[in-house]
């Protein structure tokens, strides 16, 4: 399995750190999300497979008082997937639970993302993925947000 | 001793199929779907991945399904599952301090950074059963509000009371490798590691039990519930290949904090102590009753003498496993014809002797129950 410092790197290949932020954003996206995605950036989704997609488990690790050592809380399901491109890209997902179309989906989109040429189109796309995510996530905190007590001390006798 | 026997084929293939059948219940009623089990039965599915140790929503609402809403039955489903995956590794630690919260309260603190948020609960409903749901009646919409602006950083309470060195600190993180009960048996003494993971994936009941048997006086604690925060918590991945943390998606947890009466030795001013329940979904009841067994089998550490059975971390670790306990109960209704045998052999033979000695008349030779 080639490591990420193996993987060809063009001059204005971006940090890790956006790519991880592209990758993120994919892993929330539906297969059909990704589809689309790929369509909009003009790419076929298709792609070597370095590792067919294989379902799996991670320990999920808490810590002791919240913020103390690790402990094994429980297992979760995992699905990863690998590819590689013509050009040599390697593409990668590792998503919770068991579709393994949707990971590699993702990691082929991963992998187009890395050519400098790919990147804005999908850049925007997950960018409005991501922003249908966000306003959902803003719903769902309006409707916590009703349910905070609001305390107020009743006036006694002797003030 | 356990003898092969041959014979009863066709009735266990016949009794699946019976199975079959029976689970599905009357066919003019429409089948279950599992994403309605997974949407609707949440808090079910919710404890079969807490005690199948493994967070899979839709598997676990399948293996409910499967086991016709039996819990135990469905976590041995789950269980059996989980060993036929590799596993990539393990998570980085989660945040619950970064959890986007759909509940949080605190027994202990009014006041609090965040504030009180009921969330979705059964807490303060008049437990009247409501008639209009066999009805399908659709409920109103939920309420809506904005947020407050200092709703996005939630600090733990145990953080806040901890600055003020009124708490005892977590066990710190020394970078010393985490006990898997999973991998290795356990050995007594166990850390606290591997204690908090055989509580996260214990019976609810066995330890709901040892929680109230500690308030009732078998081991007191004291215990006030600082906080019980429920929400969803990004999960972080470091695969090998890419060096650098992906993340999985983000699973729904269940924490409980529970503060307990002081301690105080030597150099160590009096302080509250803790005890500490993190459970898949939102599981109050099992993350608090989790906390309370934690801060009990704390004992010998915290010097307290070692008498009741929530103490005792051997009879609560060997014991709160349902899939084990369900195992070894379960397994006596499996033949045991010629271990009877042996047994009504002997009875035989010491009535005998009895009868002898007695020298009263022997009743008569009853047929031998196994013939």
């Amino acid at each position: 399995m080639p490591s990420a410092s193996q993987t060809p790197r063009e001059p204005g290949m971006p940090d890790p750190t956006a790519r991880r932020h592209a990758m993120e954003r994919a892993g929330q996206a539906s297969p059909a999300e990704l589809l689309a995605a790929l369509a909009q950036a003009g790419i076929t989704p298709e792609a070597e497979d370095l590792r067919p997609a294989e379902t799996g488990l991670v320990m999920v690790r808490g810590r002791i008082g919240g913020d103390g050592r690790p402990f094994n809380a429980g297992e979760a399901t995992v699905t990863r997937a690998a590819v590689r491109l013509p050009g040599g890209e390697t593409g990668f997902a590792y998503h919770l639970g068991r579709d393994r179309d949707r990971a590699r989906l993702a990691a082929i989109l991963d992998a187009h993302w890395q050519r400098p040429e790919a990147r804005p189109a999908l850049d925007a796309a997950l960018a409005a993925i991501a922003a249908r995510r966000a306003e959902a996530a803003r719903q769902a905190a309006r409707k916590v947000a009703a349910t905070r007590v609001n305390f107020f001390t009743l006036a006694r006798g002797e003030d | 001793m356990y003898v092969a026997v041959k014979g009863g084929e066709a009735a266990i293939d016949n009794a699946h199929r019976l199975l079959a059948e029976i689970r599905r219940g009357d066919p003019a009623v429409p089948d279950l779907t599992v994403a309605q089990i997974r949407e609707q039965m949440r808090l079910l599915v919710d404890r079969v991945m807490t005690e199948g140790s493994l967070y899979d929503p839709d598997l676990a609402a399948l293996a409910l399904k499967q086991a016709r809403g039996d819990v135990v039955e469905a976590v041995f489903l789950v269980r059996a599952y989980r060993t036929t995956l590799p596993r990539f590794g393990a998570t980085e630690a989660l945040d619950t301090g970064a959890m986007t919260l759909a509940r949080r309260i605190s027994a202990t603190f009014k006041d609090l950074p965040g504030g009180q948020v009921l969330g979705p609960t059964f807490d303060y409903t008049h437990r009247l059963v409501d008639f209009a749901l066999a009805d399908g009646a659709v409920p109103e919409p939920a309420a809506e509000a904005e947020p407050e602006a200092d709703a996005a950083a939630c600090p733990r309470v145990t953080d806040l009371l901890g600055q003020a060195g009124l708490l005892e600190p977590s066990p710190p993180d020394d970078g010393a490798p985490v006990g898997d009960l999973t991998r290795e048996p356990v050995d007594y003494p166990a850390d606290r590691a591997v204690r908090l993971q055989g509580l996260a994936r214990g019976d609810e009941g066995f330890i709901l039990a040892l929680g109230y048997s500690t308030q009732r006086g078998y081991g007191r604690t004291h215990p006030f519930v600082g906080e019980i925060r429920v929400g969803s918590v990004e999960l972080d991945f470091t695969p090998e290949e890419l060096g650098f943390p992906v993340s999985l998606g983000t699973v729904d947890m269940t924490e409980c904090q529970m503060i307990n009466q002081f301690h105080g030795h030597g150099a160590v001013p009096p302080q509250f102590t803790r005890g500490y329940g993190l459970v898949f979904g939102q599981g109050e009841r099992k993350a608090m009753a989790m906390a309370l067994v934690d801060r009990s089998l704390r004992a010998a550490e915290l010097g307290e003498a070692v008498v009741v059975p929530a103490q005792d971390q051997e009879f609560v670790l060997a014991h709160c496993d349902s899939l084990q306990a369900t195992g070894f109960v379960e397994h006596m209704k499996l033949p045991h014809y010629v271990d009877f045998q042996a047994e009504l052999d002997l009875v035989r033979r010491l009535r005998a002797e009895h009868a002898a000695r007695t020298a009263e008349p022997d009743e008569p030779t009853l047929r031998e129950a196994a013939e």
